[in-house]
């Protein structure tokens, strides 16, 4: 027997004597909800240390600047609704050329208020998974109106086939001591900056 | 490996072990409880993970072959191990294939469990662990204590000299004047790391779930260092095993939510990244998925054990348990340490078979703060006791040990109250002896004995004993009552 | 209303004194309560070690004495949770689901006065300085909850001190007080530590296994804090003092 038909015959074998109906499952859960979703996410959001920013479409040029900082290479990924002056749009580039960036640019598929989580499908605007990874500033701008309550509206919202990449607060790590530190291997800063309407504009 | 209770030992006397494990737990319970208590449907929650789990054990072959067919679609190699080594052997023959001398690791339980890096290594291959803390271990050349934190039975001192010293050695050195503050330790790490995450060709990950319905894998972590393993890398291996499957997508708003709470105590941990087979100009093009069972399909024959494979890793149970804190992780001799490795390591491997493996159910007060800590409500009291009288049963038909003739003289005197009254009136007249002999008097006036010989020291090394009444409750009861 | 007293094998032979307060409380409450002669065990010492078969007769003689009883009231947590969790195990191992038809009707001690008898002052009188020790089956097994503190707030005199990390294990475990030694003195000295740190002259818990392993370690440590048992707290009138 090979190794596939030897362990579903011992599941089979394990499970002989067991009931196969299904038990219910409470959902009650499903319907939890938070007041002001937009107060509760930038609320998490400092709570994990990372930059947060407020805006209209009309500050958002200012706000994406002065989120960037001192940082000269910026990645911006294609289909990314502001224009940036002086910014690289890479989709292609190795991995080493990536390191190269001091800081990227994305929007987000949605943010959730309870978690403060923002969540990355790496559509347009996201760029592909290495693009919001490898540099160490990591400026997201998310639409208000793409904030959910929480985890179970934004796992309904998502599509599986899609990559994700659920992102709370900067890089972080409690391996020493149980104590929180901010700073590993993602970026080390991340600025969300959500803004009250649709994003667009030019930097 | 000795028996739990010899192994123990070392830990119980060493006091930096004990005080690092004090503080890191208190820690984690801290932060736990307040994220928990921010939930008010957390019990809900509970009961919703534990059905999902056993609704899925309850029918694991049709969603095994429906995640298998998922993952192929999604251009994945689905491969299935029975035991450890056939499950390394497929990692090390996709590395040979691929002509690389090293991988790099997302910390993934199922590969510590099968013992990957010291296989790989017979083969020429090195394998980096990239989380942090298990960067610790392997620097150290230690072994891992916790599921979560596997070096929590490290301070931040110790760290300093560990990265000091052998960081040179696997690449880039620590950088001159490394302090023990844990951002400046974190930041070696990054540069330290941040090499071979750039040249790796390949990597192993495992998966915290993996979705049948839509063949997709989750790792859950808090680094980046995961990200960096399941992005950067062009072939990707997946070590999974077959209890991590959840049906469906829509199954995770559940665990998304138990898991980070119950084990960092975070609202959510740092990078979630989920992914279903090969995305076309995004990540590793070349992907395997190794389907793990050694052991899990013996944990699921048993009934009232089956519930261990629920077990989402959070460690929660760890962090509340008054032996782990005391004793730490190594004592249990295995990779999952702690309540759940009480459990899990005789499921896995059977009981009867080595005497380490049956001392860890007896690891054990019974409190309960595993069972009222655990997200998927797995009673672990219940199944302890019930791996005990497998232990027990096992033994049956040799020769007894000590124990095992006390139990059936206690059984016989405690089965009949005539007996139990004899007996009592046995201990009436060892008063009159002891309390001679007792020279000990407890607040309140009763005498107590300090010194008994074996298996009686087993109590008097630590502490005192109250010397037997002269008159037990029955014997009372009938001058006074009847 | 038929009600006994699982007086536990472990204050029949070891702590009389506790059984007795028992009674004298149920007295002084207007119950009057039964001692069926034939109990002995509740069988948690084989089961918790693994004995099952040998656990077998012990539940058997415990379902025969204390068949035809309303309720069963006994000064243990433990033993409660044993005879209400347990039996069941038993029973399927013998085969026979009578053995486990008694366990339900056991209630601990605090339980019986609050739930059944809806009391919480029992007017007792103890003038000391108390620190209160949940026990892990009373508390986690049973859920017993703050129903032996609110009977402890209504003693008069008594003085209750909050004790530190009061939900954490004292590490008796029964038999694995003795298997693994090390750790449970480990843990039992940690909680020792905390009870002494309350300043209280008396720690109070509602069973007296626990009481054993803390009373051994408080004496070793020559601690002068006295151990008691809730029941004879409860018991206790202006009279004894």
């Amino acid at each position: 027997m090979t190794a596939r038909e030897e362990i579903l015959a011992a599941v089979r074998g394990a499970l002989r004597d067991a009931d196969r109906t299904e038990a219910a499952v409470p959902r009650g859960y499903r319907s939890a909800t938070a007041p002001d979703v937009v107060e509760l996410f930038a609320e998490r959001v400092v709570d994990y240390r990372a930059g947060l920013t407020r805006c209209t479409t009309a500050e958002l040029p200012g706000a994406i600047r002065a989120a960037l900082g001192a940082a000269r290479k910026v990645l911006v990924p294609e289909g990314f609704p502001v224009e940036i002056d002086g910014t690289a749009a890479a989709e292609a580039g190795t991995t080493a050329e990536l390191a190269a960036f001091d800081a990227v640019v994305t929007t987000a598929a949605l943010g959730i208020a309870t978690t403060g989580t923002l969540v990355l499908d790496h559509g347009p605007g996201q760029g592909r998974r290495a693009l919001s990874l490898v540099p160490d500033i990591h400026v997201c701008v998310l639409r208000e109106d793409r904030i959910v309550p929480g985890v179970p509206q934004a796992v309904a919202a998502l599509d599986p086939a899609r990559p994700q990449t659920w992102i709370s607060g900067p890089s972080a790590t409690s391996d020493i001591e149980l104590t929180r530190v901010e700073g590993v291997h993602g970026p080390r800063t991340l600025h969300v900056i959500v803004v009250a309407g649709p994003p667009s504009g030019r930097v | 490996m000795p028996a739990f209770p010899v192994a123990a030992r070392e830990a119980l006397a060493d006091t930096q072990l004990r005080r690092n494990l004090a503080h890191a737990t208190g820690t984690i319970r801290a932060k736990r409880a307040a994220v928990v208590g921010e939930v008010a449907e957390w019990e809900e929650l509970r009961l919703a993970g534990a059905a999902i789990k056993d609704n899925t054990l309850r029918r694991l072959d049709e969603h095994l072959l429906t995640l298998e067919a998922a993952l192929q679609a999604r251009g994945a190699t689905v491969h299935w191990a029975r035991d450890a080594r056939e499950a390394c052997a497929v990692v090390a023959g996709i590395a040979r294939d691929h002509g690389v001398d090293e991988v790099v690791k997302v910390k993934s339980m199922a590969t510590q469990e099968i013992g990957l890096n010291e296989v790989l290594a017979e083969h020429g291959v090195t394998a980096w662990e990239t989380d942090l803390a298990e960067l610790i271990v392997q620097l150290g050349d230690d072994l891992p204590s916790h599921i979560l934190v596997p070096a929590i039975h490290r301070n931040r001192a110790e760290i300093r000299e560990i990265f000091r010293r052998e960081m040179g050695a696997a690449g880039r050195p620590a950088p001159d004047g490394l302090t023990d503050d844990p951002a400046e330790l974190a930041g070696a790490a990054r540069l330290h790391l941040r090499e071979k995450f750039l040249r790796a060709k390949m990597a192993v990950s495992g998966a915290n779930f993996a979705v049948a319905e839509s063949g997709t894998l989750v790792v859950v972590e808090s680094e980046g260092n995961g990200r960096m393993c399941l992005t950067l890398p062009e072939v990707l291996v997946s070590v999974v095993g077959i209890e991590k499957v959840v049906p469906t997508w829509s199954d995770l708003d559940v665990f998304l939510q138990l898991l980070p709470r119950s084990s960092t105590g975070e609202r959510m941990n740092p990078y979630t990244s989920a992914w279903s087979g090969v995305t076309p100009g995004d990540g590793p093009q070349e992907m395997h998925v190794v389907l793990l069972d050694n052991g899990r399909t013996r944990a699921l024959a048993d009934e009232v054990g089956r519930q261990a494979l629920r077990c989402i890793r959070c460690s929660a149970c760890l962090n509340v348990c008054p032996v782990y804190e005391r004793t730490g992780g190594h004592a249990y001799g295995s990779v999952y340490p702690g309540p759940i490795g009480a459990i899990l390591n005789p499921l896995l491997k059977g009981v009867g078979v080595d005497e380490q493996t049956d001392s860890l159910p007896y690891a054990s007060s019974l409190c309960g703060a595993c069972f009222e800590a655990c997200p998927v409500r797995i009673d672990i009291p219940e199944v302890l006791v019930h791996l005990r009288s497998q232990v027990v049963d096992a033994h049956r038909g040799g020769a007894p040990k000590p124990e095992a003739v006390a139990m059936k003289a206690a059984s016989w005197v405690l089965s009949d109250a005539r007996r139990l009254g004899l007996a009592e009136r046995g201990l009436g007249v060892a008063n009159r002896a002891l309390t001679r002999f007792g020279r000990r008097v407890l607040p309140g006036g009763r005498r107590a004995l300090s010194r008994l010989p074996w298996p009686g020291s087993l109590w008097t090394d630590a502490r005192d004993l109250p010397a037997p009444p002269r008159e037990s409750f029955r014997s009372w009861w009938r001058k006074e009552k009847r | 209303m038929k009600v006994a007293v699982l007086v536990t094998c472990i204050n029949d032979s070891l702590f009389p004194d506790t059984g007795k307060a028992v009674f004298r409380l149920l007295r002084r409450l207007g119950v009057d309560a039964d001692f069926p002669e034939a109990q002995t065990c509740c069988g948690q010492p084989m089961v918790n070690t693994g004995y099952l078969d040998e656990a077998v007769p012990v539940v058997r003689a415990f379902a025969h004495a204390f068949a035809g009883y309303d309720h069963i009231v006994t000064p243990s947590g433990s033993c409660a949770g044993s005879a209400r969790h347990q039996h069941g195990l038993v029973a399927r191992r013998a085969g026979d689901p009578r053995l486990a038809e008694t366990g339900p009707k056991v209630h601990e001690l605090s339980e019986f006065l609050v739930d059944v008898l809806g009391v919480t002052d029992v007017n007792a009188y103890f003038p000391h300085r108390v620190t209160y020790h949940p026990t892990c089956h009373s508390l986690r097994m049973l859920g017993v909850g703050d129903k032996p503190l609110k009977l402890l707030r209504a003693v008069r005199g008594l003085d209750l001190v909050e004790l530190p990390a009061a939900e954490e294990c004292c590490g008796f475990g029964g038999t694995f007080a003795v298997k693994n030694a090390g750790t449970s003195t480990a843990m039992g000295a940690d909680k020792a530590r905390h009870v002494r740190d309350t300043g209280a002259e008396v720690l109070v818990a509602g069973d007296n296994s626990c009481l054993l392993h803390l009373g051994g370690l408080l004496s070793r440590q020559r601690s002068g804090v006295r151990v008691v048992h809730l029941a004879d707290v409860l018991a206790s009138t202006e009279e004894d003092a």
